[in-house]
């Protein structure tokens, strides 16, 4: 779950990282109001969870109040990158000498978090790391001990820091590392961490991504999802806790397992076809979640076809059948079904649905030509 | 033969009472495998499965009482990583953990304090160990696979089924099988197990099944190049999926570029290694 930049600079400034004066707002007239109150200069920042908003004209310098207002009501009005704008922050505007990265990941082939800086802040960390991987310096962190001190220093020495810098950036690193370990973030980053023209450490920018298997301790947290970043039929699959991705193609696939789900779709791909959707509908397959799951398959309009791939393993194929039976019979359809089902009780769960009006087959590989065929009988008629 | 578990284990099921744990005790002991005990905070004294199975308080009680020397973990996510630590202090070498949903820090913090000690942890979010004919730890479907020489390591639970099935139709059978489970921080990796069953004189050949995110593939093919005698077969799922995006394992994300199925199949290809293009191939390729 990523977090939106108020909320990321938000947290930072809870543990001791320096941000700039500023405040959230939905609408131009309060956008006015804060830039009165700030009496500077200020930055209007689109707040959406994309990256490229300055090259998108989402960030804009405003010198009065007025102009705060006009530029608020514009971009109010935007999308970037196919994101609706709902919300900008005001921020005091920063006279910026330095810009300088400082984030914290986590390394999954180390197996410990990660404090990565470069002096090449500003620009995304990715594109440092392909042009001048030689201005990252990184510390890996031991999960068990935490941040030492010694290891901030190191990271300001690794990018030049001046040394009168570096017991804030020390303080800073610490924030860091407690925000990070705090949230159970997968990323805590600022980005650009900047030197200004009184010499002080500013976070001008932020961004926190979440451990989504972490949220249940996080209440609070949780209320910050931004539903707006994932198409609609993903937010309705998480409420029946289905993992659910949308995608651009034409045949549903309905798949216990995320292994076999992916599989699946690689396979109608190999065969010329093109998958709408990644699905696990995990190990039980109740009715309920076997309707769900296709009620939302079938929100795409531009699925032709669906293709049921259920292994039977623990939950035996014939339960698995009679949860599909239930299920065909409350979501009423037209689109063409497709099912292959192997493992333990396939036969009975093939009888089972032999009064469904379904297209069987044997093998992965005959399952996804049948459904591609099918698909393409559905375009054609 | 086999590796990690076979009919000397003696195995203890932690949060043996819940609905999990208990509906997959019954399927271990139907197929044969050695349940001595089980571990429920609050409920030791009482004994499950019609006087079957013992339950026990803490997994140090039942360690001291039965001599289990294998854990397997059904406790929900918030619960696990402390039941893993429990299992690694009462001096139990291997723990296998079925529980999906992780935190990722809290498996780093695992992850490190198991490496400081002699624990071996299998998964987590994993479907854990079948040894055909000998013991089955986990929730891998017993029926479904036969006793055999090759060895079977998958990221993955039923594209694992998938594939053991598709064996055992022409007559293929396993000597282990490990799922060393879909998430970012595990256990067990690919070269660890590969290390097990080249090591395993009962294991002639050994099929890999991976799928994108992270490196440990691309690190499978130079351990394959480096220490390996036995013919891998692989197959990686994932070539179909959009960056950026998980799909459904914690752990199965094209992040910045960087664990594509392609570069996976690519180094995998590159030390000899026989790639399927879909799971049904294995069996030919494996003949």
């Amino acid at each position: 779950m990523k977090l939106h930049e108020y909320q990321s600079k938000q947290i930072f400034s809870n543990y001791g990282i320096p941000i700039p004066s500023g405040r959230v707002a939905t609408n131009a007239a309060d956008v006015k109001r804060i830039a009165e109150e700030l009496g500077r200069p200020v930055v209007i920042k689109s707040q959406v969870l994309v990256g490229g908003r300055g090259k998108a004209g989402g960030i804009r310098l405003a010198k009065s109040p007025q102009e705060a207002e006009d530029l608020a009501t514009q971009i109010l009005g935007m999308e970037i990158k196919g994101l609706p704008v709902h919300k900008i922050l005001v921020d005091e505007a920063a006279k910026i000498e330095t810009e300088i990265y400082l984030g914290i990941t986590n390394d999954r082939s180390a197996r410990k978090p990660v404090m990565m800086a470069s002096s090449a802040g500003g620009v995304e960390i990715e594109q440092v790391a392909v042009d001048t991987p030689e201005k990252i310096v990184k510390v890996h962190i031991d999960p068990l001990l935490g941040l030492r001190d010694y290891q901030s220093r190191d990271i300001a020495a690794g990018i030049d820091l001046p040394r009168e810098h570096w017991r804030l950036f020390g303080q800073i690193g610490r924030g860091l590392w407690k925000a990070y370990l705090s949230s159970d973030a997968s990323l805590a980053e600022i980005n650009p961490l900047v030197i200004t023209s009184q010499n002080q450490l500013l976070a001008v920018d932020g961004k926190m991504v979440l451990d989504d298997n972490a949220i249940f301790r996080h209440p609070d947290l949780a209320e910050m999802r931004d539903v707006d970043v994932e198409p609609e039929s993903e937010t309705e699959a998480r409420k029946y806790s289905l993992s659910f991705i949308k995608l651009d193609g034409y045949i549903g696939c309905m798949v216990n397992g995320a292994g076999l789900a992916m599989a699946t779709m690689d396979i109608i791909k190999l065969n010329g076809g093109e998958p709408a959707n990644f699905l696990d509908i995990g190990g039980g397959a109740s009715s309920e979640k076997v309707a769900a799951a296709l009620r939302i398959i079938l929100s795409d309009s531009n699925v032709k076809a669906v293709l049921f791939n259920i292994f039977g393993g623990i939950t035996r194929g014939d339960e698995v059948a009679r949860g599909i039976l239930a299920a065909l019979n409350e979501v009423k359809t037209e689109v063409p079904m497709v099912i292959r089902l192997v493992g333990t009780n396939a036969e009975e769960g093939r009888q089972i649905l032999s009064e469904a009006n379904m297209i069987t087959a044997e093998t992965l590989v005959d399952a996804a030509k049948k459904a591609i065929k099918a698909a393409q009988g559905e375009n054609s008629a | 033969m086999s590796i990690l578990v076979d009919k000397n284990t003696r195995l203890l099921v932690q949060g043996i009472t819940g609905n999990e744990g208990i509906f997959h005790t019954e399927h271990m002991l139907a197929y044969g495998t050695n349940v001595v005990a089980g571990v429920t905070p609050g409920k030791g004294g009482e004994w499950v499965l019609d006087g079957k199975v013992p339950v026990f308080d803490s997994v140090r009680i039942a360690h001291d009482a039965t001599g289990v020397n294998t854990s397997v973990i059904f406790v929900p996510a918030r619960f696990a990583a402390d039941a893993i630590y429990e299992s690694a202090d009462a001096g139990i070498p291997l723990i296998i953990c079925i529980t999906e949903g992780i935190p990722v820090q809290d498996m780093m913090r695992v992850r490190n304090y198991l490496d400081q000690r002699d624990i071996r942890l299998v998964g987590p979010n994993c479907p854990g160990l079948l040894t055909p004919g000998e013991a089955k730890v986990g929730i891998i479907p017993g029926d479904i696979s036969m006793p055999g020489n090759i060895g079977v390591v998958s990221r993955s639970g039923t594209l694992t089924y998938e594939v053991l099935y598709a064996l055992k139709l022409v007559g293929l059978g396993a000597s282990t099988c490990v799922g060393i489970g879909g998430d970012p921080v595990n256990g067990t990796s690919f070269i660890d197990t590969l290390g097990m069953f080249e090591a395993d004189p009962h294991t002639d050949k050994i099929v890999l099944i991976g799928e994108i995110g992270g490196t440990d593939e691309e690190k499978a093919a130079e351990y394959i190049a480096d220490h390996l005698t036995k013919p891998v077969v692989a197959f990686i799922a994932g070539r179909s999926a959009p960056p950026g995006k998980r799909m459904g394992h914690a752990g199965a994300i094209v992040e910045s570029g960087s664990g594509t199925a392609e570069d996976k199949i690519k180094a995998l290809k590159s030390v000899g290694v026989q790639v399927a293009a879909h799971p049904e191939e294995i069996p030919s390729l494996l003949a």
